[in-house]
């Protein structure tokens, strides 16, 4: 796939719903990778529960991205016949889910971005892209309340989950900055009142981890250098792992269906 | 196959929403779609039921769909579709009273009116839809379908499944 001229308004929309779909793809796609292993029960049907939304989510977004291509593409073909450089997710959602404290850390910066995100995005002039982010807003809020949730949990708990979940974090906060970025694609779609800035939604998401973060005893959040990428389909190995099971089905079986 | 209809006038919409009243929630089958508050309305012209999930990844959304197409072939409106419409969203504040009263009855704390404008943190206690108490006590946030919690009851000790306030 060519890289879309931001020139052409419908190749940047195409893009930017990519970039908003694949992130609830992949991520939900990991979190199925818990179901039947979490600690208990309890954990089990929440991370499932959360993948599913992400995964409707995902749907959703693919789905329009799919109408605005022209090409007869749909969702589904957009999440299993795409590889690995034509996804533009970031790269904090491909990362693989080591143990819970590391979900949990992956799973709580991501809902509290993603929150911020759709909030805004709930009024897009785009009206596709509104009624999914006002759909899914209600959601994505139980997921980051549920995240931050286990953040204190496991920070202020015992010696064991709290050198877990400072481990987990760590892992992470170099994929932070990236959920930040604007580029030349998504500038003129903001300027259109289509894309949210997000950049402008840094202060936000830095008030919000640093309470969550006190609350939970934690050291305050760091700053290494970030790794991008992501969004212009430069991904980890990690993503190619993810795919290769999540697409055998209808690339060997090319028109299954249930 | 019987000529598209250009239109839909009041009886065929009454006929569709009584058929439709008779659809279960494949999950929740105590409870009809239409008291669930999923089922939108007909459009009259062009013919179309409209349908809205409760959430974005709802398995049931297929089982649902089935459902409704075999009750509408089943009245007789084989050329009616069905389209899936997001806005305004659903929330718990669309399921009706009869259908609260049958959710109780079935064991599931329904959520108050009006408890969509908050979390679950918040919330009053689930009343627990066996005895009554209040003294009751949040699980899981999630349960076992996307649409409920689990919670327990502190005096009877029965745990009982909420619908998430949403």
């Amino acid at each position: 796939m060519a890289a879309p001229s931001p020139s052409r308004p419908d190749a940047a929309l195409f893009d930017y719903l990519l970039r908003l779909g694949d992130d609830s793809l992949i991520l939900g796609q990991r979190l199925t990778e818990w179901c039947g292993h979490a600690p208990t029960l309890e954990v089990d049907l929440s991370l499932a529960n959360i993948g599913l939304d992400l995964i409707g989510q995902a749907t959703l977004f693919l789905g329009v991205a799919g109408e605005v291509e022209g090409r007869g593409r749909d969702a589904d073909a957009l999440a299993f016949h795409r590889d690995a450089h034509a996804f533009r997710n970031c790269l904090l959602v491909e990362q693989p889910n080591g143990d819970f404290a590391r979900t949990i850390a992956r799973q709580w910066l991501f809902s509290t971005w993603q929150l911020a995100l759709l909030e805004g995005l709930s009024t897009s002039a785009e009206r596709r892209i509104a009624e999914i982010a006002e759909k899914a807003v209600k959601e994505v809020r139980y997921h980051a309340d549920l995240a931050a949730d286990w953040v204190v949990r496991l920070g202020d708990g015992t010696e064991e989950s709290r050198r877990r979940m400072i481990d987990g974090l760590d892992w992470h906060w170099r994929f932070v900055d990236e959920l930040f970025d604007g580029d030349p694609i998504e500038q003129p779609l903001v300027e259109a009142g289509i894309a949210v800035d997000r950049a402008a939604l840094r202060p936000g998401f830095d008030a919000t981890v640093g309470a969550v973060l006190e609350a939970a005893t934690l050291p305050a959040a760091a700053r290494p250098r970030p790794i991008k990428g992501g969004r212009v389909g430069h991904h980890s190995e990690h993503l190619g792992h993810l795919l290769a099971p999540m697409q055998y089905l209808p690339r060997a079986y090319p028109g299954a269906v249930w | 196959m019987p000529p598209a209809i250009a239109s839909l006038d009041g009886a065929a919409e009454s006929r569709i929403m009584a058929a439709l009243a008779q659809v279960p929630d494949p999950e929740i089958p105590v409870i009809s779609i239409v008291d669930l508050g999923i089922v939108r309305g007909v459009r009259r012209a062009p013919p179309a039921i409209l349908i809205t999930p409760t959430y974005t990844g709802c398995p049931a959304t297929h089982a649902i769909n089935a459902a409704v197409r075999t009750a509408l072939d089943e009245a007789g409106f084989v050329d009616v579709p069905i389209e899936q419409t997001l806005s305004p969203p659903w929330t718990t504040d669309w399921i009706s009273e009869q259908g609260r009263a049958q959710l109780r009855a079935y064991g599931i704390a329904p959520p108050p009116p009006g408890a969509a404008a908050h979390t679950l943190r918040d919330a009053d206690p689930a009343e627990c839809p066996r005895c009554g108490s209040l003294d009751t006590q949040e699980v899981s946030r999630f349960g076992s379908t996307p649409c409920k919690a689990l919670w327990r009851c502190l005096s009877c000790h029965e745990p009982f499944d909420r619908f998430k306030c949403h």
